[in-house]
């Protein structure tokens, strides 16, 4: 039967068909849904390790045991895991082990846009593209039988695009309910230290098994029908994988169509066929050009016209107006053809059909009404320019010559913020603005630390979440605590991986799919390292927040303060009480509007709360300098909005 | 069989997921091939959510392209203009007279005001042939569950399509639990015939 399943979801039923027993990943979008989809199935095992790096270990043991395996991450999360990734090319695996690494082109929830095409190439490793669900299913499968066959370990990449698109895909109902699979392989571990222990001589033998098996490997790409041509018209051939393929499909729905379902090694004699027998070889692909230039640089690739990233961006996600404008601006399309796909016909009327003279607001991710997260971001917001009290004079103060200079001080003085990524993220932007720098997974603690040793006279703070603290946090702090340094480190603690839809973490209590588990104690955890200045204080306390921060900067110890809250997504109990603006008590200083909350709204001149929203966080009540928000019974609040 | 393409445009958490779900239903039970797809992540909190979803024999991108929708089913006013530039300039724009307000930044300046009335029909109107405005989240309300305003939404839509009540009404026994399995249909019925009255 047909099902319309997600691309991630296709992944972990294919997984689970193929006999997998074994799961393992670090949640990230756009690959979080393989996992927590295939942790809902009997008999197999699932985790979401601490990182990508430890996933992609225990996978390699599981797969050196026998057992069928996929580890999964973002692609960013495949350079936590690039070491060991590396590594398991040299040694090989017994059970099938698929890496499946899901890119996000266009950026929609990440900080870079690399292209993981490139780690096949890097590791010597075959590497699979699915363009649709079906594919995502099928080639789970292929890419564990070609793991055990060619003893190496597969990158299956996908992009978001793949990964959360729903198609169709022909699934036996059975095995949704978590029957009939494959027959899972034996277990057992045989062995052989010369291909598992990879000191240098060892190593040195198993570099040219790895280049004897790229040949091998390359061979398959030519005969597997993975790798296939569709022809149409010979005036055109379009060499295409992944989604790139779908757009080009509907732009070019006449022309001849190599499509590449193994994008590494490449099928050379086959594209030497189908570039004989084209005028013009287009190869469209989102992000670089990793097909382009293999085949740029084959040796008996015949004289055609080859055109590929002189005609489409290496940037940015791809989408079918933007191939067909591409398209049109190189001559590969009229705009006859154009007219008659439907699209894409001018960049200006379709971009912006919008009355230029009316600009709408833009409506970026916010934190939610609630969150833990805003007292703190608030809080250090205050302090980037009041760091210490002498200092905190009112902004006006810089219209004098006198307030210039404080103000000047105040800036060599301010706080500086090292953010780290998840939720809190978000304090980075309007208006709590309270983030001067966010680079990478664990990076905030090392940032902090470079910065005081660098010997600038701010005072200088990190601040990570706790998912993010045991993803690699912890190494930056036994840094700063070697180091003798005194650097401030806020953990931001609510107890779970919240941006990727609340995934079980060290701290959590829970495990993969909701299974009770150890929960690790971030205070006895940092106390265990040696901080001996942890305080543990309530995400609403602004109060307390505020003090502990003041100290903590002017203390000459490291410190640890743990805000502690239970993320308002996983906690669905709703308050009886909501705040309320007192409209005769309002003057409209709109401290409450910094703090960006969406429950937060402004109404002729004075401040309002949305109807239904406010989730009684009290922090907007605490910041009101004039008490002009109270409490009141939510059934009141509803009475007095009908009224 | 005539291939359609949808964009379901609000904010993260007005119920678009499911809506474009029990479309997709509605289009495969009666043969369609049909593709959807969502931006999940950073993007989804409170932000700007825009959902593809597209049906025809045989359909390869699952995104809509620009200028190629041929409905717009707009959750909220803003977002429904923000993301008008989808519709074919012979679309239909079936939209919640429903407005979520956007931030306030208090100290950092004056925010972009939220558009009055009068600019959003005239954006909505700039690219659509046929412009629905529906009191959804008024009309669930009434229902007694502000949250159904996706399905009243989808009703009113309904009214455009050639889909019989009975093939909706099946799609969404399929992807309700069956605790609000009956709210559904029923805001369903009550935008089907506020669809109609326009």
């Amino acid at each position: 039967m047909k099902r319309l399943l997600l691309g991630n979801e296709a992944l972990a039923l294919g997984a689970y068909a193929a006999g997998v027993s074994v799961g393992t990943g670090y949640p990230g979008t756009p690959s979080t849904e393989i996992l927590e989809r295939f942790a809902r199935f009997p008999d197999v095992y699932a985790e979401w390790s601490p990182n990508e790096k430890v996933a992609l270990e225990v996978g390699m043991g599981a797969a050196l045991a026998g057992a069928r395996t996929i580890v999964t991450m973002k692609h960013v999360g495949l350079n936590v895991a690039a070491d060991p990734f590396f590594a398991a090319s040299y040694m090989g695996v017994v059970g099938g082990l698929v890496v499946i690494s899901a890119d996000d082109p266009g950026m929609h929830s990440s900080q870079g846009e690399q292209d993981n095409r490139n780690y096949a190439k890097f590791a010597k490793v075959p590497l699979l593209e699915p363009s649709d669900s079906q594919e995502c299913f099928d080639m789970v499968r292929i890419g564990l039988e070609m793991s055990e066959a060619f003893d190496t370990p597969v990158l299956l990449r996908t992009t978001g695009r793949i990964s959360h698109a729903q198609s169709l895909v022909e699934v036996d109902a059975q095995l949704l309910e978590g029957g009939r699979r494959m027959r899972q392989s034996p277990l057992a571990f045989r062995r052989n230290p010369e291909k598992y222990v990879m000191l240098p001589a060892n190593a040195r033998r198993r570099r040219l098994v790895v280049e004897e098996r790229l040949g091998k490997l390359q061979e398959y790409s030519e005969s597997t029908p993975l790798n296939y041509i569709r022809w149409g018209e010979r005036r055109l051939g379009v060499v295409s994988g992944s989604m790139a393929y779908q757009y080009a499909r509907e732009v070019f729905p006449r022309a001849s169509f190599l499509k590449l379902g193994m994008a590494y090694p490449l099928p050379r004699r086959l594209i030497v066929e189908f570039a004989r027998q084209v005028d013009t070889l287009l190869i469209v692909e989102e992000l670089d050009p990793f097909i382009e230039e293999q085949i740029r640089a084959l040796p008996d690739l015949p004289p055609v016209r080859v055109l590929g990233k002189d005609v489409f961006p290496a940037y940015g996600e791809f989408s079918s107006e933007l191939v067909a404008q591409c398209a049109l601006q190189g001559g590969l399309l009229s705009e006859a053809d154009l007219r008659e796909l439907g699209f894409g016909l001018s960049r200006e009327s379709v971009s912006s059909p919008v009355p230029t003279e009316i600009r709408l607001p833009p409506r970026a991710p916010v934190l939610c009404p609630g969150c833990g997260h805003r007292a703190t971001f608030d809080a250090l917001r205050r302090m980037l320019f009041q760091c210490q009290d002498d200092l905190a004079v009112p902004h006006q103060s810089g219209n004098s010559p006198y307030g210039r200079a404080l103000l000047e001080r105040q800036r060599q003085y301010r706080v500086v913020v090292n953010g780290d990524i998840g939720c809190y993220t978000l304090g980075a932007l309007q208006p709590l603005y309270a983030m001067d720098t966010c680079s990478c997974m664990g990076a905030s603690i090392g940032h902090a630390l470079g910065m005081e040793k660098a010997g600038i006279k701010n005072k200088v703070v990190a601040v990570i979440g706790d998912g993010t603290f045991f993803h690699s946090g912890i190494t930056g702090l036994v840094d700063v605590l070697t180091s003798g340094a005194a650097t401030t480190v806020i953990i931001l603690d609510n107890g779970t991986t919240a941006m990727t839809g609340g995934n079980a973490n060290p701290g959590s209590g829970l495990a993969i799919g909701g299974r009770p588990a150890r929960r690790l104690d971030l205070e006895s955890l940092c106390r265990g390292l040696g901080v001996e200045d942890v305080v543990v204080v309530d995400a609403y306390d602004y109060e307390r927040i505020e003090r502990e921060l003041r100290r903590a900067v002017y203390s000459d110890a490291p410190t640890v303060i743990i805000v502690k809250f239970k993320c308002r997504v996983q906690e669905r109990s709703i308050s009886p009480l909501v705040s309320w603006v007192e409209e005769d008590k309002c003057v409209g200083c709109w401290a409450c509007l910094a703090l960006g909350c969406p429950a937060l709204t402004r109404r002729n001149g004075h401040a309002e709360i949305v109807p239904g929203l406010c989730a009684d966080c009290q922090v907007c009540n605490h910041v009101c300098p004039h008490n002009a928000i109270v409490r009141v019974e939510r059934e009141k609040e509803q009475v007095k909005v009908g009224a | 069989m005539r291939a359609l393409n949808f964009v379901l445009v609000g904010v993260g958490g007005q119920g678009i997921l499911l809506a474009s779900d029990v479309l997709c239903h509605v289009a495969m039970a009666a043969g369609y091939d049909v593709k959807k797809t969502d931006v999940h992540g950073m993007a989804q909190r409170g932000g700007s959510v825009i959902s593809h979803m597209r049906m025809a024999s045989q359909v390869a991108a699952p995104v809509v392209p620009m200028g190629a929708a041929d409905f717009l089913l707009g959750f909220e006013k803003l977002e429904a203009c923000r993301w008008a530039g989808y519709l074919k300039q012979l679309g239909i724009a079936v939209v919640n007279d429903e407005a979520i307000p956007t931030l306030e930044f208090g100290s950092s300046g004056p925010a972009i005001p939220y558009p009055d009335d009068t600019a959003i029909s005239t954006i909505l109107h700039s690219r659509a042939r046929q412009v629905v405005m529906v009191p959804a989240s008024r009309l669930a309300t009434a229902l007694g569950n502000v949250r159904v305003a996706n399905l009243v939404l989808l009703g009113a839509l309904s009214h455009f399509m050639e889909f019989s009540p009975e093939t909706w009404h099946a799609a969404i026994e399929e992807r309700v639990p069956p605790k609000f399995r009956q709210l559904n249909q029923r805001a369903f019925d009550v935008g089907r015939a506020e669809g109609g009255v326009v």
